[in-house]
């Protein structure tokens, strides 16, 4: 099934280049994958995966696990940032 | 102590200066900056003023930490009743200036009266004289700043001033320090503008030794600046991607208020995000973003300073505008762009140097011109009228309104009274996107039901950082709560209104807070400034000058109708994205809002309140 990753911030930087200017990965996954496959897969260091949303939803670090991903999900992750 | 124990006062009828002492009893109940500016402002004006008129005061006013080597000890505010809203207006600024005039000898400086001609405030130590500002009259924030060090022979004066929209009474004018620090939001530098003021020139070389215990200051700021440091927020996230981080992460949540709040999500919020800021142009090969910048005292150096594509339709034939400049913020970015449907990068970059150029809210601008652009698709507001065809997605509109609004021509001066006043002068009250008179910033109340909240309950009109609730709601800070609910919201907007006024009186920047707690700023209090000063003071005083801005907005007319959203949010659902369906539940929240306060049905502090904040 196809998902889409997105990374920001200094995440950009696990992105492959075609996905840069966009922020968004589009790639099939096996069914069952979770989002913590997901950082798995992709090497995520712990330290920068803090907002961790599907389809726009929090995910709690102890969700992370167990959040099984459906087609069309979008998960999208940024390291510890703020603004104002 | 920290404070000079010094205020200026300065009638500009009289065009008189005096030196007054601090009254220390009100410093010990409101600390200083916010707090102690608005305590003496409400001790001294009629609540029901013009704030326009030569009646209403306005005070630049220092905290006990400014100037100190308490990281971001360099802030200041300019208080004063504002004329965007009718209510307490609170403008904090960083940059320079704070600093400079703790170091020069005074805590405050407030202002009365109105001069016959335009002049402006030299200060330069003890030494203070009213000057001649007619030469001044007519330039731009950047020319009066290039003017006045040179004329003062001194490259190390500090300015804080207005640009032609303070001068014109543009109801949301700035007043700008530092050519790109701001006292931004509700219209200060118009009530500066009403009294012929161009500018304070400031040049301190006192320093700040006053310390109570000066040992323990350097140790308690050293401890605090290392928790700034290692946080992965404040010491990392902020420096690299600044506020406009935020861009991507509020519409993914879908809470990204775009085109005059029709939509929460904006299909272009990628092209004009930090993310964005960071890419080669294909035009030059170079990014929009060149370097961060901080603030006096900061270790934080959030700020952004970028160069616009010479390139760009709108700078190719005006070279000072290629130059390294502020910009963009996130909210900038947003109301310029998202508000509007605008995602052209550069166009944004320019009419927030215009922002800055002629002292005017992006936020109250750009949230106008989105009002503008929904009336412009409706009929209601033409081409001939506006001078330009102004869709939503149109940056040759924005520019060329930003353009108007900056000198005063055209149409500029119709924007220049705000989205609530433009759109009761079209017949739509309901289209502008604003709280007691003062536009909304960049999250919408039906994706973050705290900001609703925050919103129509501010003191100082629509405004994120009375009470920035999007630290918990969405970012996780100190704790993670639902954005969608409005269960437990009141008593969480209350903790951060009380909070945010401690940190606001204090000298120091409100961002702190991404990191430390009101615990860490206590023990920094306690080591610079003599006496008691425990947290269930602060916590108590916090609650205090909510209650104190609060009576004062009673008094001068504002009753509990007030506290409201427009009814956009309440009756159109969110369409798209986390929060597809709701609406805003502020009806739901202000009751137990105000049980929480203390206050009645009206929204007024009761006698047992009063009594115990001792008001």
């Amino acid at each position: 099934m196809q998902v889409t990753l997105k990374l920001y911030a200094s995440l950009s930087d696990y992105l492959p280049d075609e996905a840069k200017r966009t922020n968004e990965w589009p790639m099939d996954v096996p069914e069952g994958t979770t989002v913590g496959d997901m950082i798995a897969r992709h090497q995520l260091p712990e330290r920068l995966v803090h907002l961790v949303l599907v389809n726009g939803h929090f995910i709690p670090p102890g969700s992370r696990a167990s959040r099984v991903l459906a087609a069309d999900d979008v998960l999208a992750i940024w390291p510890p940032v703020a603004g104002g | 102590m920290a404070w000079t124990r010094k205020i200026l006062r300065v009638n500009l009828t009289d065009r008189t200066t005096k030196s007054e002492p601090l009254n220390m009893e009100w410093a010990n109940d409101y600390l200083g900056q916010r707090g102690l500016a608005t305590k003496y402002l409400v001790s001294e004006i009629d609540p029901k003023v013009d704030p326009l008129s030569p009646e209403n005061k306005i005070i630049w006013a220092t905290g006990p930490l400014t100037g100190t080597m308490a990281s971001t000890g360099g802030r200041y505010s300019v208080v004063t009743k504002g004329p965007l809203t009718g209510a307490i207006a609170c403008s904090n600024s960083g940059g320079y200036f704070g600093a400079e005039l703790k170091f020069a000898g005074w805590d405050m400086v407030i202002i009365e009266g109105r001069a016959s001609s335009p002049v402006y405030l030299s200060i330069e130590n003890d030494k203070v004289e009213i000057r001649d500002a007619s030469h001044l009259w007519g330039k731009t924030v950047w020319e009066t700043e290039e003017t006045l060090k040179s004329e003062h022979q001194d490259p190390q004066v500090r300015v804080s001033c207005i640009g032609r929209t303070g001068e014109a009474g543009v109801l949301y004018a700035a007043i700008v320090n530092d050519l790109h620090r701001a006292a931004g939001r509700s219209g200060v530098g118009a009530v500066a503008g009403s009294k012929n003021l161009k500018a304070l020139v400031v040049r301190g070389t006192l320093g700040v030794g006053n310390l109570a215990n000066p040992k323990e200051f350097m140790k308690v700021t050293f401890e605090k600046k290392k928790i700034l440091k290692e946080n992965a927020v404040t010491g990392q996230g902020l420096p690299t991607y600044g506020t406009q981080v935020l861009m991507n992460v509020i519409n993914e949540i879908g809470a990204m208020p775009t085109r005059n709040h029709k939509d929460v999500q904006f299909e272009g919020a990628r092209k004009i995000s930090a993310e964005a800021m960071h890419e080669p142009r294909e035009s030059d090969g170079k990014a929009q973003l060149v370097n961060n910048q901080g603030c006096f005292g900061c270790t934080i150096a959030c700020g952004r300073i970028s160069k616009i594509d010479q390139t760009h339709y709108t700078v190719v034939n005006s070279p000072k505008y290629w130059g390294a400049s502020g910009g963009l913020e996130y909210e900038a970015a947003w109301s310029l762009g998202c508000a509007n449907g605008v995602d052209d990068i550069e166009a944004l970059q320019y009419a927030n140097m215009l922002c800055n150029e002629d002292g005017f809210d992006p936020i109250s601008f750009g949230a106008t011109i989105g009002a503008v652009m929904e009336l412009y698709e409706m009929g209601v507001l033409t081409k001939e009228e506006i001078g330009i065809e102004a869709p939503f997605g149109s940056a040759r509109a924005l520019t060329f309104l930003a353009e108007q609004t900056a000198r005063g021509e055209g149409f500029g001066k119709i924007v220049g009274l705000g989205s609530k006043r433009l759109c009761e002068k079209y017949g739509h009250p309901e289209l502008s996107m604003s709280v007691k008179g003062q536009e909304f910033p960049a999250y919408d109340a039906r994706g973050v039901q705290g900001m609703g909240l925050t919103y129509a309950t501010s003191n100082r009109g629509a405004c994120h950082l009375r009470s920035y609730t999007i630290s918990s709601e969405v970012l996780g800070i100190p704790v993670k709560t639902d954005p969608h609910t409005t269960e437990g919201k009141p008593a969480l907007v209350k903790a951060f209104q009380d909070a945010t006024a401690v940190v606001d009186s204090s000298g120091l920047c409100v961002f702190t807070t991404f990191a430390w707690a009101l615990s860490d700023i206590q023990p920094q209090l306690q080591a610079a400034c003599e006496g008691d000063w425990s947290m269930e003071k602060l916590d108590l005083m916090g609650e205090r000058i909510w209650n104190m801005e609060r009576q004062f907005n009673n008094a001068a007319g504002f009753t509990r109708k007030d506290d409201d959203l427009p009814p956009r949010l309440k009756t159109e659902a969110a369409k798209v994205g986390p929060a597809k369906g709701l609406v805003s539940g502020i009806d739901k929240m202000i009751p137990e809002y105000y049980a929480l306060r203390g206050w009645d049905s009206e929204g007024r502090p009761t006698a047992e309140t009063v009594a115990r904040l001792g008001l």
